[in-house]
């Protein structure tokens, strides 16, 4: 990418991360002018958007913090002849608050954490710096992740770019409106039940939900340790697969970290163009029967899949056999379920891993005096903690806990944890089943476009609502969601985007890289701007 | 004798000896300033992760071993949890239906007697942090050093019917403890802490009445004390007709009492779960054989080689077998007199070497140490040197009364070795029969024993006046007995010689 | 098994006691309206979750790890520590070195 754009000197509108950085490494920009111009867009758009929680502003609080001084020192390196040991020089990244920033902040969404800072550099905020990023601010997203619209933040909503009065999707909601506003070029979200892709296909982005294991969670605020990953949020599969490059790969701090070394996944992004042009000749596409019932609530959610994103999706399907992929009927017989047996999972899990929320090591506490506590027949000690929690968690979170608390029970253990568990293992089994039949697995990523903030308040009918990303999680797959097509909701006039999801076997992120590219070179898509972003970039 | 029987099973919790912590870095030393062994995951802080450290696993799996335990390949670590201030994370990491160790049973003597106490389980788990109560105030303080540091849990089975014999089961996890490397065994420190579940029955019932546990018993005065206490106090109980009720007890050492501290009846569930943060921790044939194939004797099979193969009294034995660093010594002083420490029956004049190092060992070298407070590791004296000291005296190169000389030189710092000691002061005994039979001679023909001499044949008693005064002619280095003997030959010829 | 079925079914929804015992143990709080929607929320969810009992699930092993792997080991090696007086800011209530809660001796804890 030698010739500069104007765009450029501006440090906005980049088709893509590796023209950002190979300008900042070429110093025909600095990473303090580029992230000076993302600054300026956060500042300008965000207060419409609410993505960020926190802006890395303060100077004051040391490198760590602020973001022009990373972006000096990145400078600084790139003028000491490093520039190319820094795969990410000078791209400013958001990161959803669920990881740690040494200095910054970190609240997962929640009161309970606020104005906790952490000691510590999760390790994908680590490998970040190291590669040249910038950690421009924290991003919004549902109280510890538990939630798909974003609207459970403890601080403010988040909303959707292409339409304000909708939800950006969730939990990583603000990572997804960021990117597609153009607030940041890259993002970090956290996937549990398919908080990275429903929010990257309800925003027109990309996300990947690694395998569980590729990306350390050392330092990610748990919601649910056997099925949390973090992974990137970006507007084209290349770009995503750089920032995987970068944060994936073998962390000692993580027990549950995979150690096989990680393939080059930007040379599977690579164009390859196979025998007669068709590059996807040989790929074998799944399609499991089970999730294209349109309209039956058990299998797709309370409202079913909506007819204007199983159409999008047949489009696309339809785009990617013309390139010469295969597509094959398999099955995937215990999807139905699969949400039963995640909210009993992840709600134990999270039962567990918010305990030590307890108000006396850190984050905030309230308590009474001893005498009101001794009338009410409590101890001091164990009132502090049922007040500090009951008044510090928001409703969604203490359903959870008290539903995963409930699950835990000694009576209750073996009806629905341990078989929860099982359930697991046979859903692993489907897709071994089905992936003995072909390559991948295509379907939509959200059965629902974009819907109004406020109108869906029933909890089940949200968790229904998860049915095409959650069994991903169960059985530690990854997955990519990418934009396929838009669609006026039937209550609404602005286009909505809608989200193609792949799935693929443990450890196949190159290959659904690869066809994701793929599929991007034949379609334009994910070059489509909000207005929000389009206007701004026309300024 | 009281109509009831107690039934008793005890879980002590070893803390082991590591530099780090059981899944993070922060350091285990017992003398830190509050608050020093800090990091993220000793804190609970969000996002921290546990990894669990190698050695930890390796000293478990010795005691495992140690105790005969089937040791699983796969095993899980749980979380447990309840909310208390001293626990970081609402839950503690531990282990639950698929333990390190299961089976297994600890051996010890009891009453005279060998015992043999079935264990269910050995597992690994994070010790808590520690509570500071400021005295009649409001608030307690909060210590996490302690938090995280590994230990094991042994759990016994319900197998002790005294409290005396629960005591001496104590003693000997310590001493097993102690004889594996694996922890101080410290009560006074917290390295060894102890719970105790207590029921009684009437005798001869074989089925088990209410169970009461005994928490907070930190030292070894206090075992046999609060499960005594406890015994009493069911078998008041149910002699006045009320029923034990299913309790945690804390024993309060200053008071000589326990008191309740919460009914099992109140809300309180564990909701123990696979931790999912950490995979199976796999312990595979070659390494659990490699750990099996490194243990050190232990301390039952040391006594059994100490009574049956060298035939010491018990008492002596048992004695010697209650420090590994004693029991180290007194092999390493055999070894110096030719006695290895292979488990076969020795020969009657080795069991009398062997039972004289003993004695040395354990009466003057002990005697000594205790009456100036040191102890073993204090000594001024090698095992070897005491070895080689039992060694001259056995072989009569010097006497029992000169070894005592040599001991008290040796005691108080000299440097030399014993044989070298022995050269330098001439002590050296006389064995050359020639030699002792002209200093006899002397003795029978100095004219100013001539009286004796004549008496001697109607006062036999009188020989000791010759040996007496042959001993002083040696200098002390003649051997009395061969002294005597030749004595008693002399006299008699003369005897036989003069009408 | 046909039995235990129905009847773990008709056992479902969750009464209010229930709820109660659960945020105890959670330690929540709720006030009584809480407990009353609380109970109608989760019930409605263990009904829908009962499906699970439809499964045939003899013989097989739960899944607690997605990605089948052993647990890696540390060497027991003394790494870097926190610093004590930031953590302390961070904290709720501190004194000298300590990190400080409401007195834990009296009733109605566990120990």
């Amino acid at each position: 990418m030698s010739t500069v754009d104007p765009k450029v000197t501006s440090g906005l509108g980049w088709a893509r991360l590796s023209e950002l950085v190979s300008a900042v490494q070429s110093r025909q920009t600095s990473a303090v002018e580029v992230t000076q111009a993302y600054l300026d867009r956060i500042a300008a758009d965000d207060a419409r958007l609410g993505c960020f929680l926190r802006v890395a502003h303060h100077a004051d609080d040391g490198p760590a913090v602020s973001a022009l001084a990373q972006a000096a020192s990145v400078d600084a390196a790139i003028a000491a002849g490093q520039g190319d040991s820094l795969p990410l020089a000078g791209v400013p990244v958001g990161l959803k608050d669920v990881l740690c920033t040494r200095g910054l902040a970190t609240t997962a969404g929640s009161q309970i954490l606020a104005g906790w800072v952490p000691p510590y550099d999760a390790t994908v905020v680590s490998r970040l710096r190291s590669a040249g990023a910038i950690v421009v601010g924290k991003l919004n997203m549902d109280e510890f992740a538990m939630g798909s619209s974003n609207e459970n933040s403890a601080f403010f909503p988040c909303r959707n770019p292409w339409d304000v009065t909708r939800v950006p999707g969730g939990s990583s909601g603000g990572a997804a409106a960021a990117v597609a506003a153009d607030l940041v070029p890259l993002a970090m979200g956290s996937d549990t039940g398919g908080s990275i892709r429903q929010p990257a296909a309800l925003c027109g982005v990309v996300g990947l939900k690694p395998t569980y294991g590729r990306v350390s969670r050392y330092g990610v605020v748990a919601f649910a340790s056997s099925l949390d990953q973090i992974g990137p949020l970006a507007r084209s599969v290349e770009d995503v697969a750089r920032a995987l490059q970068v944060i994936g790969g073998h962390d000692p701090h993580d027990a549950t970290s995979v150690s096989s070394p990680q393939p080059d996944y930007l040379s599977a992004c690579a164009d390859r163009p196979g025998p007669a042009g068709s590059s996807l000749r040989g790929l074998r596409i799944g399609l499991p029967r089970e999730y294209f019932v349109a309209g039956n609530p058990d299998a797709a959610g309370a409202s079913g899949l909506d007819p204007q994103v199983a159409a999008a999706v047949q489009q696309a399907l339809d785009e990617l056999r013309r390139h010469g992929a295969e597509l094959v009927d398999v099955s995937l017989p215990h999807t139905e379920y699969a949400i039963a047996a995640y909210y009993f999972i992840a709600t134990a899990e999270a039962s567990s891993n918010l305990a030590r929320y307890d108000g006396v090591r850190y984050g905030l506490r309230k308590s009474v005096s001893k005498g009101e506590a001794q009338a009410a027949g409590r101890s001091a000690l164990f009132d502090m903690y049922c007040r500090t929690r009951a008044a510090y968690f928001g409703p969604e979170v203490k359903r959870r806990i008290l539903l995963g608390t409930y699950v835990l029970r000694s009576g209750y253990y073996d009806a629905y944890y341990r078989r929860a568990s099982q359930v697991r293992t046979l859903i692993r089994r489907d897709f071994d089943q089905a992936f003995s039949r072909c390559d991948l697995i295509c379907t939509p990523t959200s059965p629902v476009l974009a819907f109004r903030s406020g109108e869906r308040s029933d909890p089940l009918a949200m968790y229904l609502a998860d049915i095409y990303t959650i069994s991903c999680n169960l059985a530690g797959l990854p997955g990519l969601s990418l934009p396929c097509g838009f669609a006026t909701p039937l209550d609404g006039n602005m286009p909505l985007p809608i989200g193609l999801q792949l799935l693929g076997p443990t450890l196949s992120e190159a290959l659904l890289l690869r066809v994701g590219a793929a599929y991007q070179r034949m379609t334009d898509w994910h070059t489509r701007r909000c207005p929000l972003a389009m206007g701004k970039a026309a300024q | 004798m009281s109509d009831f029987e107690a039934v008793i099973g005890l879980e002590c919790h070893v803390q082991l000896d590591t530099q780090s912590k059981l899944f993070t870095g922060a350091a285990t030393t017992f003398f830190a300033e509050p608050n020093e062994h800090i990091d993220p995951h000793t804190l609970g802080l969000p996002g921290s992760l546990p990894v669990p450290n190698r050695r930890a696993v390796e000293l478990a799996l010795r005691m495992g071993l140690a105790c005969g335990c089937t040791i699983r390949s796969h095993s899980q670590f749980a979380r447990k949890h309840y909310f208390y201030p001293d626990l970081p994370k609402g839950y503690q990491i531990s282990q639950y239906d698929a333990p390190l160790c299961e089976g297994g049973s600890v051996e010890f003597w009891h009453d005279g007697a060998p015992r043999s106490v079935h264990l269910l389980r050995i597992h690994l788990e994070e010790d808590a942090g520690k509570n500071v109560h400021v005295a009649g105030g409001m608030v307690s303080l909060l210590d996490y050093n302690r938090a995280g540091v590994p230990l094991i849990e042994v759990v016994s089975q319900p197998d002790l019917r005294s409290a005396a014999e629960a005591a001496e089961y104590l003693r000997a996890i310590r001493r097993l403890v102690r004889y594996l490397g694996i922890s101080d065994g410290n009560m006074e420190e917290g390295s060894l802490r102890c719970d105790a579940n207590v029921s009684i029955r009437p005798r001869g019932s074989e089925r088990l009445g209410t169970k009461v546990e005994i928490k907070n018993i930190n030292s070894f005065r206090y075992v046999e004390k609060a499960i005594e206490y406890e015994i009493a106090r069911q078998t008041d109980v149910v002699v006045r007709g009320g029923s034990v009720r299913a309790e945690t007890r804390g024993w309060d050492a200053e008071r000589g009492q326990s008191r309740s501290q919460r009914s099992k009846e109140e809300a309180h569930d564990y909701r123990y779960f696979p931790d999912p943060d950490l995979p199976p921790l796999h312990v595979d044939a070659a390494w659990r054989d490699a750990v099996h194939a490194r243990l050190p004797e232990l301390p039952m099979a040391r006594l059994r080689r100490y009574s049956d193969g060298l035939g010491l009294p018990a008492q002596d034995a048992l004695l010697l077998i209650s420090e590994r660093e004693l029991s180290d010594y007194f092999d390493a002083a055999l070894l110096t007199c030719g006695i290895r420490p292979a488990m076969s029956t020795l020969p009657p004049e080795q069991r009398v070497l062997a039972k004289l190092a003993a004695n040395w060992l354990l009466s003057e070298l002990l005697g000594a140490l205790h009456r100036d407070g040191k102890d073993l590791g204090q000594s001024p004296i090698s095992a070897a040197a005491l070895g080689e000291l039992v060694s001259l005296i056995s072989d009569g190169t010097i006497s029992g009364k000169q070894g005592k000389d040599v001991f008290a030189r040796l005691y108080a710092g000299e440097k030399s070795s014993p044989a070298a000691l022995v050269d330098a002061l001439g002590m050296r005994q006389i064995s050359d029969p020639a030699i002792i039979e002209e200093a006899c001679r002397r003795v029978l023909m100095a004219p100013a024993n001539q009286k004796q001499v004549e008496q001697y044949q109607k006062n036999p008693k009188l020989l000791g006046f010759f040996v007496g005064k042959v001993l002083a002619e040696t200098g002390g280095r003649a051997k009395p007995d061969a002294v005597s003997a030749l004595l008693q030959r002399l006299l008699a010829e003369r005897g036989s010689q003069s009408p | 098994m046909a039995r235990s079925i129905e009847n773990s079914a008709a056992q479902l929804a969750i009464a209010p006691d229930e709820v109660r015992t659960t945020a105890e143990l959670a330690r929540l709080y709720l006030s009584p309206d809480e407990v009353e929607r609380t109970a109608s929320e989760l019930s409605r969810i263990l009904e829908y979750a009962a499906t699970l009992k439809r499964v045939d699930v003899t013989g097989v092993e739960p899944t607690v790890h997605a990605v089948p792997q052993d647990s890696p080991l540390r060497d027991d090696v003394v790494g870097p520590h926190d610093d004590l007086a930031t953590a302390l800011r961070g904290a709720p209530l501190s004194q000298d070195r300590y990190f400080v809660v409401p007195a834990i001796f009296e009733t109605g804890d566990e120990g």
